[in-house]
């Protein structure tokens, strides 16, 4: 909590709560200002600040709360008014007060950070119905609403606002098309070259590019919503168009109270972000400067900095911004670092390397002496942006052959590390952090990558510099002696990929000999030598709760050997060793194994007949499954006889393993559906039943686009297509939901098969120890792409292996249940108390809705 | 040893169940006769000692299921892990870990042919 504001205190008024007006405010309460000035905020949208250059994930997944850079909390902590959803009419520059729609709020001083509109050409027809623009969340709620019967969209606009529209667009299934006035895409960012290969790359996605296209009339269209009709008489229809055609700066405001105002529109600020009123400030898109608009975050962010030192009588100055932007953009890597196209520094050269294999076009502009870089360009891999942004933004002198910067790196490209950038080298130009910062909060005692972040905010605004963040952390880190403890607990002082390693390579098949062989040698020393010392202690090691059933997984994974057999008993969590899950009064729950959530009559009628005869709660879970509540240990054997005679079998509802694939009815009733979604989920439950693996994996089919089996939700997604089968993998819902990624398109079912096979074995192989596929994913290297390279191009060599393994497990699998009721000796354990048959007494029961509950 | 407990003549042994009832390197829960206390036998063959008794009531949960939690160490000394909430209790004197102002009932215990006896 901060100190109160006095009453006498300035007042302070900030115009728009977007990215750069909210930074302002972090800025000044970083500065104290807070307590110096009464500070009013106002916001004319729905929401506080949210995250507009990640704007286009709203449709995949994203909602306004997981965009939202700070919370109505953070405002009134501060003691900062902050009044959202109000917009401010007039500025009345004669008594210093804003009028909005509540009243009228006097200020001392004022800051406008209104930011932009969208440019919408001046088309006769761009006011119908489903013309729209993209900007606000509220923009993206609009669209999605025109979506709905919609088929098809098109977005008037092929620069990088316009592509941002475009993927939003696919990203609610619609076919797509981009309509730009220039004859290439993004224009301003790619030469000719450059934007033959975006073309090329963009269309293949599905997306069709007019270029060089100006539309003279929207109308009324015959198949269609809307008809372009462009300059030559041709036409395009489409059910709604979103125009994307560039930003305007919101100047109104300030227009109607007579600040100055460029000819071609904003705010005109001075060095120290002062309008004409020096009571007036002006940040953002709305500010222009040098006759410059700055339509990135970045100066948006310098801009209020020097803005917040303005108001607190600092001397900080704006000096212009880098315009150099790494993006990625319907999947395709755009790059542009300073003078782009060679066009602002005469005598400037270039090298320049295109290959049309694998789509990647690199450009470089150098000074005649080749001796700098004043630029370069980057379509479809941005792999080599940090290293030459660091050579242009610091100005280090070029390596003797610039070219080899920009080749394929199989020809040793001279890498540029960490230890080579200067300490005033940017790392992050949104929060403008350096080197040197990182350098600073790492020798005030921060130890990882995560505690950096949050004292710097490095890689916290676009995000574009978190590899290069990293690689400087953990070299700074390496550099003052700093290892990062990975070991899985205090017994073993490896990772769990490496345990799974050693047990594969070494075929150990138990835990004792595990411990044996590769525990720490006195239980004390986290990260000590893993070198066994036998015999050093009389005591031999126990393990614990964490690495046992660690490597009760590893083991079931690689040897698929039963979890009820007398050596790996003791490893499992109690649900594991009981086959149950313990619910808090120490009962069980028992789930049978229902495939696809397809069941007959006869069975439902058993797992009701169950249900009653042991009085159990009886609840329909969200897999598409029945679970039992009440059973108490020594019931589980008994329940498990009458759901085996009636043919069911064990659902693993208790392990790290696979639990359930959801389907929705598919082609074989939906009139929708295009593919049998139950046939293909019962198939894949059949086949990864009994898979144990860092976590429970979750699956669902759905027949159609409509999704209704929320395959998108779940680590392995599959939806019908005419063609086949599109696979998502790592999505999750839970706690931190994930929309899983789409994978591989077009499958046929024994592709979709072999490549969840190979997907499934890796990350069992490589995966923390609880590590759901969506964490797995994220922290995995190289990311999606990675991970494409390993399951469908097999560039590690090892699809063969991992169809293997995971044959064996389907060859070895076995029902628990069954393989328990079988042995007389495994049956003994499943007993309340070992010394006499009563039920424990201590579990008292009460009736709700007609079933009992724990009392 | 056993002609020196026998020495203690406070001491009775009482036998609870058999040998056979236990399960190695994991619990089982067995009744203490003629009281209302349900005891968990932690056997850990090749230890020594290779068996111990704490009670089965989870303080924390309420629910009788400590015998049901998975065996383990910390930094040597043998501990009961609680299944549901996951606090440790050290099986030699029945300390939780996480809050040592809560202790688990301990009995002594041993193993006697076919016999698990337990001292009341």
């Amino acid at each position: 909590m901060s100190m109160p504001t006095p009453p006498n205190a300035p007042r302070l008024i900030v115009i728009g709560n977007g990215m750069v007006g909210h930074h302002l405010i972090e800025q000044l309460v970083e500065l104290g200002a807070h307590r110096q000035y009464a500070i009013i905020v106002f916001g004319e949208e729905r929401h506080p600040a949210y995250d507009r250059v990640h704007l286009s994930e709203y449709f995949s997944g994203r909602d306004a709360q997981s965009l939202a850079l700070s919370s109505t909390d953070y405002y009134a902590e501060h003691g900062i008014e902050l009044r959202i959803h109000d917009s401010v009419t007039a500025i009345d520059r004669d008594t210093n007060e804003v009028v909005t729609e509540s009243g009228r709020h006097p200020y001392d001083r004022l800051v406008l950070a209104t930011g932009s509109y969208p440019f919408v050409p001046p088309i006769p027809g761009n006011d119908r119905e489903k013309c729209l623009v993209y900007r606000t969340l509220d923009d993206l709620d609009a669209i999605r609403e025109a979506a709905e019967d919609a088929t098809t969209g098109v977005v008037v606009g092929g620069g990088l606002l316009g592509l941002e529209a475009a993927n939003a667009l696919r990203g609610l299934n619609l076919d797509t098309a981009v309509v730009e006035f220039a004859p290439r895409l993004m224009p301003m960012q790619v030469d000719a070259e450059g934007g033959k290969l975006l073309r090329e790359k963009i269309e293949a996605l599905g997306v069709q590019v007019l270029t060089d296209r100006a539309t003279q009339r929207i109308e009324a269209g015959e198949t269609s919503f809307h008809r372009m009709v462009f300059q030559d008489d041709k036409m395009l229809e489409t059910d709604l168009i979103v125009f994307s055609a560039g930003i305007r700066p919101r100047d109104q405001l300030a227009r109607d109270c007579a600040l100055e105002i460029g000819e071609r529109g904003g705010v005109v600020i001075d060095d120290r972000c002062l309008t004409s009123d020096p009571a007036i400030l002006a940040v953002g898109e709305v500010a222009l400067w040098n006759q410059s608009i700055f339509g990135l975050v970045a100066p948006g962010y310098q801009m209020a900095k020097v803005a917040a030192a303005t108001l607190t009588e600092g001397d900080a100055t704006f000096t212009g911004a880098d315009m150099s932007t790494k993006l990625k953009l319907l999947g395709v890597d755009v790059g542009a670092i300073g003078d782009a196209h060679g066009d602002r520094t005469p005598g400037a050269r270039t090298f320049r390397y295109l290959d049309e294999i694998k789509q990647e076009y690199r450009k470089l502009v150098v000074s005649s002496d080749a001796k700098k870089l004043l630029g370069a360009m980057l379509v479809g891999d941005n792999a080599t942006y940090d290293t030459l942004m660091q050579y242009y933004a610091n100005g280090l002198e070029l390596p003797e052959d610039p070219a080899s910067l920009i080749l394929p790196s199989s020809d040793g490209a001279p890498t540029l590390g960490p230890d080579a950038l200067p300490e005033t080298a940017t790392i992050c130009s949104c929060h403008n952090v350096t080197k040197g910062d990182i350098c600073a909060t790492l020798d005030d005692g921060a130890l990882d990558l995560a505690s950096v972040k949050g004292e710097t905010k490095a890689s916290t605004g676009c995000g574009g510099c978190a590899a290069l963040l990293k690689s400087v952390v953990d070299h700074e880190l390496e550099a003052r002696g700093v290892e990062v403890d990975q070991s899985l607990c205090e017994h073993f002082a490896h990772t769990r990929q490496e345990l799974y390693s050693i047990v594969r390579v070494e075929g150990i098949k138990t835990f004792s000999e595990l411990i044996e062989k590769h525990g720490t040698t006195t239980g004390h020393g986290l990260g000590s030598s893993s070198a066994p010392k036998l015999g050093s202690s009389s005591a031999p090691k126990l393990g614990c709760d964490i690495c046992k059933p660690a490597v009760a997984s590893i083991l079931a994974a690689c040897f698929n050997e039963p979890i009820t057999d007398a050596a790996h008993v003791p490893l499992q969590d109690t649900n594991d060793t009981f086959m149950a899950n313990m619910q808090k009064n120490g009962t069980y729950s028992v789930v049978p194994r229902i495939p696809g959530g397809e069941i007959t009559p006869e069975k439902l009628i058993v797992l009701g007949e169950v249900g009653k005869k042991y009085g159990l709660y009886t609840k329909i879970t969200g897999g598409q499954r029945v679970d039992l509540f009440g059973a108490q240990l020594h019931q589980l054997p008994d329940i498990w006889g009458e759901l085996i005679e009636a043919g069911f079998e064990t659902g693993h509802a208790y392990g790290k393993a696979t639990r359930t694939v959801k389907s929705c009815v598919g082609s074989t009733w939906c009139r929708y559906g295009v593919q049998d979604s139950v046939g293909m989920a019962i198939r894949l439950e059949e086949r990864y039943k009994g898979l144990r693996s860092p976590h429970k994996l979750k699956f669902a089919v759905s027949g159609c686009t409509r999704e209704c089996a929320e395959a998108q939700s779940k680590d392995v997604g599959v939806i019908a297509t005419e063609h086949g089968w599109n696979l998502y993998v790592c999505g999750n819902g839970g706690m931190r939901p994930r929309h899983a990624e789409l994978f591989a398109t077009d499958l046929d079912d024994a592709q979709l098969i072999r490549t969840i096979d190979r997907f499934l074995m890796f990350y069992i192989r490589t995966a923390d120890r609880l590590q759901r596929t969506s964490v797995w994913r994220e922290n995995l290297d190289g990311g999606l792409a990675y991970l494409k390279d390993v399951v469908l191009d097999d560039s590690l060599g090892l699809g063969d292996a991992l169809e293997a393994q995971m044959q064996h497990v389907i060859d070895t699998y076995e029902c628990e249940w069954a393989n328990t009721l079988s042995s007389p000796e495994k049956l003994t354990r499943f007993r309340t108390f070992v010394n006499d048959s009563r039920p424990d007494p201590d579990i008292i029961v009460t009736e709700e809705r007609g079933q009992l509950r724990p009392a | 040893m056993n002609t020196a407990t026998a020495l203690k003549s406070e001491v009775t042994w009482q036998t609870l169940c058999a040998k056979a009832d236990l399960v190695a390197h994991s619990g089982v829960a067995a009744w203490l006769d003629g009281t209302d206390t349900q005891v968990a036998l932690l056997y850990l063959p090749g230890r020594t000692p290779e068996i111990y008794a704490v009670a089965n009531h989870d303080p924390f949960s309420n629910a009788n299921v400590l015998a049901r939690g998975i065996v383990g160490d910390i930094k040597g000394e043998p501990v009961i892990a609680s299944p549901l909430y996951k606090q440790h209790f050290r099986l030699r004197d029945g300390v939780c870990v996480e809050d040592e102002s809560v202790h688990l009932r301990t009995w002594e215990v041993k193993i006697e042919g076919n016999d698990v006896m337990i001292s009341t």
